[in-house]
This record gives C-alpha cells, sequence and structure tokens, in this order.
C-alpha cells in the first residue's frame, strides 16, 4: 500500500535521511523507533510531503510520487488527502471550537454539506470520547483530549493511512493512556498506521512491524518480539537498552 | 469688578464655544470621519494585498512591496500629500481634495499597517501551517480559514494606533484644502481671536473620537480572545 523507495532528505548540507525503503501493507501497524535526531520524524513527515524528499520516491495506492522531478502542486495536495497526520504538540485550529475543528477539512476542503459534515464529526468524537466537548476551544481541554481531538480531525477526512509523529510525548504521563486507548482500537478496526513513538508498550502490543532508524538509516526491522528480545544490532540493543 | 470681569469672560467664551462647534462639527462629521474610515479600509486592503505579497514566494512581488513600505515610510505624511496635491494636476488628473487626501492617507495606512499584519501573519506558530495543509488545505484555504482569524487577534492592537493616529493626522489635509475638523478651527480661531481656546476645544473633539475608538478595540479585543484560555 505505501512504498517509499531510495528516500533522502537534506536540510542544507545535513543529511537526515540517507535513503530509506519502506514498504506497508494495507492494514498493517508500523512503528518507527530511534534515538532523537536519527530522522524518525522527518521520515514520518516525508510520507505526507510537509518536508519534500531530496531524492527518492513516494507511493500510496496507486498515487506515484518521483521527487527527482519537479512535482505540481495539486499533485501534492492529491496525495496528502490518502493521509491522516497526528502532530506531537496537537496543532488544533485555536479560534475553532472542538466541533469545528473536526469539520473544518470535509467542508472546506472536500466540499461536503455542513450537515452531513457534522453528523459525520459528531460520531468521530463519540468515538474518542469527547461527544461532551463539542463546543468547547482547545484551550479549555487536557493535553490528552486535544489530542483526541487531532486523531478524530484527521480521520474526519476518511484518509487511507494514518501517521501519528510522537503523539503522546507532550503528554503529562497519566493522559498517555486515553491517547493510545483510541490509537490500539483504530489498529483494530484495520486502519494502515506509522506510528513514531517512545511508547515501547504500544509498539509490542500493538505494532506488525518495528523499524529502528538511526542516523538516517534503517537499521533493523522486524517483528516486534524479535527486535525488543533479541536484537541484531548493536545500537538497537544499545537503544532500548536506554530505553527500558 | 473682577467678579463681574471674570463672568463677563466666561460669557465670551461660552458664546465663542456655541459659534466655533458648529463648524468644527460639521468638518468632523462630513470630513474628519469620513475621512479617517474610508481610508482605512482601503489602506487595510492594501495593506493585505502587500503583506501576502511579502510573505510569497515570487520575488518580483516581495520587491515591490519593500519598495512601496520604504517610500512611504521614509518620507513625512505632509510631503506625500502635497506631492500627490501638486503632482496628480501636473499629468493632468484633477481631483478635489478630498479624494486626494483618502489617495495620500490610504496610501499610508497601507503601508503601515502592511508590516503590522506581516508580523502578525509571521506569529502564528508553523505548525497551523502543517495542520492545514496535512487536512489537505491549498496555500489559500489556510491563509484565509487558519492564519488569518488567528493573525486578526493579535494584530487588533496595533492597528487600532494606527487608525487613532489616522484619525489625527488628517488634519494634515488641512494644508491641502480639506475643510476638515482643524481646518474649521482654524477659521474660528482667526476670525475670534481666542487662539488658545479654540484650538483647546479641537483637541479635546480629536480626544473624544479617539476615546469612542478606543472603547471599540477593547470590544473587539474581548471578542477575539473569548477562544483563548483564561487559566
Amino acid at each position: 500500500m505505501i512504498t517509499m523507495q531510495g528516500i533522502h532528505k537534506s536540510f542544507k548540507s545535513v543529511n537526515v535521511l540517507k535513503g530509506v525503503d519502506l514498504e506497508v501493507e494495507k492494514g498493517k501497524v508500523v512503528v518507527i523507533i530511534g534515538p532523537s535526531g536519527s530522522g524518525k520524524t522527518t521520515l514520518l513527515r516525508c510520507l505526507n510531503v510537509l518536508e519534500h524528499p531530496t531524492k527518492g520516491s513516494i507511493s500510496i495506492q496507486d498515487h506515484h510520487l518521483d521527487f527527482n522531478k519537479r512535482i505540481p502542486k495539486h499533485k501534492i495536495a492529491a496525495f496528502r488527502r490518502l493521509t491522516g497526520m497526528v502532530f506531537q504538540s496537537y496543532n488544533l485550529f485555536p479560534h475553532m471550537t472542538v466541533l469545528q475543528n473536526v469539520m473544518e477539512g470535509p467542508v472546506t476542503v472536500k466540499k461536503e454539506n455542513k450537515a452531513t459534515a457534522k453528523a459525520k464529526a459528531e460520531k468521530l468524537l463519540n468515538k474518542v470520547g469527547l461527544a461532551d466537548k463539542k463546543d468547547h476551544f482547545p484551550s479549555q481541554l487536557s493535553g490528552g483530549q486535544q489530542q483526541r481531538v487531532g486523531i478524530a480531525r484527521a480521520l474526519a477526512m476518511e484518509p487511507e493511512v494514518m501517521l501519528f509523529d510522537e503523539p503522546t510525548s507532550a503528554l503529562d504521563p497519566e493522559l498517555v493512556g486515553e491517547v493510545l486507548a483510541v490509537m490500539k482500537e483504530l489498529a483494530h478496526e484495520g486502519m494502515t498506521m506509522v506510528v513514531v513513538t517512545h511508547e515501547m508498550r504500544f509498539a509490542k502490543d500493538v505494532a506488525d512491524e518495528v523499524l529502528f532508524i538511526d542516523d538516517g538509516v534503517i537499521l533493523e526491522r522486524g517483528a516486534p518480539e524479535d527486535i525488543f528480545t533479541h536484537p541484531q544490532h548493536q545500537r538497537t540493543q544499545q537503544f532500548l537498552q536506554l530505553i527500558e | 469688578m473682577y467678579l463681574t470681569n471674570s463672568n463677563e469672560q466666561w460669557e465670551r467664551l461660552f458664546n465663542i464655544a456655541i459659534d466655533a462647534l458648529p463648524p468644527m462639527l460639521e468638518g468632523a462629521i462630513f470630513y474628519t470621519i469620513p475621512l479617517s474610515i474610508i481610508s482605512f479600509i482601503v489602506g487595510i486592503v492594501l495593506a493585505l494585498l502587500t503583506a501576502f505579497a511579502r510573505i510569497s514566494s515570487v520575488t518580483p512581488l516581495q520587491m515591490i512591496a519593500r519598495v512601496y513600505v520604504s517610500a512611504i515610510r521614509g518620507t513625512p505624511l505632509l510631503v506625500q500629500l502635497f506631492i500627490i496635491f501638486y503632482a496628480l494636476p501636473a499629468v493632468g488628473v484633477t481631483l478635489d481634495p478630498f479624494p486626494t487626501a483618502v489617495i495620500g492617507f490610504s496610501l499610508n495606512v497601507g503601508a503601515y499597517a502592511s508590516e503590522i499584519i506581516r508580523a502578525a501573519i509571521q506569529s502564528i506558530p508553523k505548525g497551523q501551517w502543517e495542520a492545514a495543509s496535512s487536512i489537505g488545505m491549498s496555500y489559500r484555504q489556510a491563509l484565509f480559514r487558519i492564519i488569518l482569524p488567528q493573525a486578526t487577534r493579535v494584530s487588533v492592537p496595533p492597528l487600532s494606533n494606527t487608525f487613532i493616529s489616522l484619525v489625527k493626522d488628517t488634519s494634515l489635509a488641512s494644508l491641502i484644502l480639506v475643510t476638515e475638523m482643524f481646518q474649521r478651527a482654524k477659521e474660528v480661531a482667526a476670525a475670534t481671536y481666542e487662539v488658545l481656546f479654540v484650538y483647546s476645544l479641537a483637541a479635546l473633539l480629536y480626544w473624544i473620537i479617539c476615546f469612542i475608538l478606543s472603547i471599540l478595540q477593547d470590544r473587539m479585543e474581548r471578542r477575539l480572545d473569548r477562544y483563548v484560555s483564561t487559566n
């Protein structure tokens, strides 16, 4: 479903990604782990072209972007519609209520009529357990609640793939669980997910595949039980020891 | 003797006020206030276009915006008004003083406010643009639906400053023959020789107008602040 080939990304003279290949099958959950600065967030952001790779190509379903050529803006916009993104710092729209946040994409981008969009948004808010907060502004919610709205906002666009960029890193420890629970539920429903996280429990419980990325390359990949119980690479072993 | 004198003095000033207020209020209602409002609205439209040009990735647009802002901010408003007033007839365009003043003040507001709007847009966190793109919004949709509404909140206080300055600056239009409030005050002062009193009266009227504006500013800020956390 997702194919990344030879993805390179450099910022000025710093090479962050040095040739990454990745395949994700439909309905699978892939968790990306790695030390900070390893390029894992950049990799995820390349998947919806928030970062424009310097070289390489990405396909999602029948949409193909070849970054060795110039890509017209409308192709990038169409490509982005295939993915939903959940950010570390939520990035909710502060001037809109919770309901308006979730309706915004369907109404403004997909031109759905407001009644349909509202019904759908309410259903999604119900799913993430925030139906009673729909008329609140983001500033009136806890971090965990804001992040669940972030998930509902992304789901409202009915993406093929959900991308999570350290979705629980900004949260107080007692709020992490509620966000992970929503993510687990999504995984069980068969959503294709790519998750950058430091939550090793989540990776063990939910991931179909774990990728260890270090210094811009994927050093090791495999089933969570393999990666966590007998990592092959020394760097992976070091990293997992530090995390434990 | 002294008392009578003082009473007479007060009565004289009262009568001058009664005579001076109608023409001054007329100047305010027909010139100062409309000139301020029209110039501000046109100026804000110019300012938005200039700010968009400044943040765009099209280099020629950026350059045009920079030169415009630099030229207006770098030269005195009075000199600009004189140039427009005397230059337009020279190239065959004859405009009445009022439209001439509108052009001058609008260009001025456009330059100053464009910097305010640009800074306000750039103060909105990058994550807001990213969140907008991530749900498939185009640049224009993100700008108008997500960024500008938030930038508006940030720019209300400095734009109110611009508006209040503009109201006072319209007194300069008296020098290009617009019969606005200060021009009428000058006429009354010349006729009565009560210079201090009449100009003080003019100052008071400007103050009242600006005070009303600052009340409106307060209300607008409160309305736009409603989504911001209070804790």
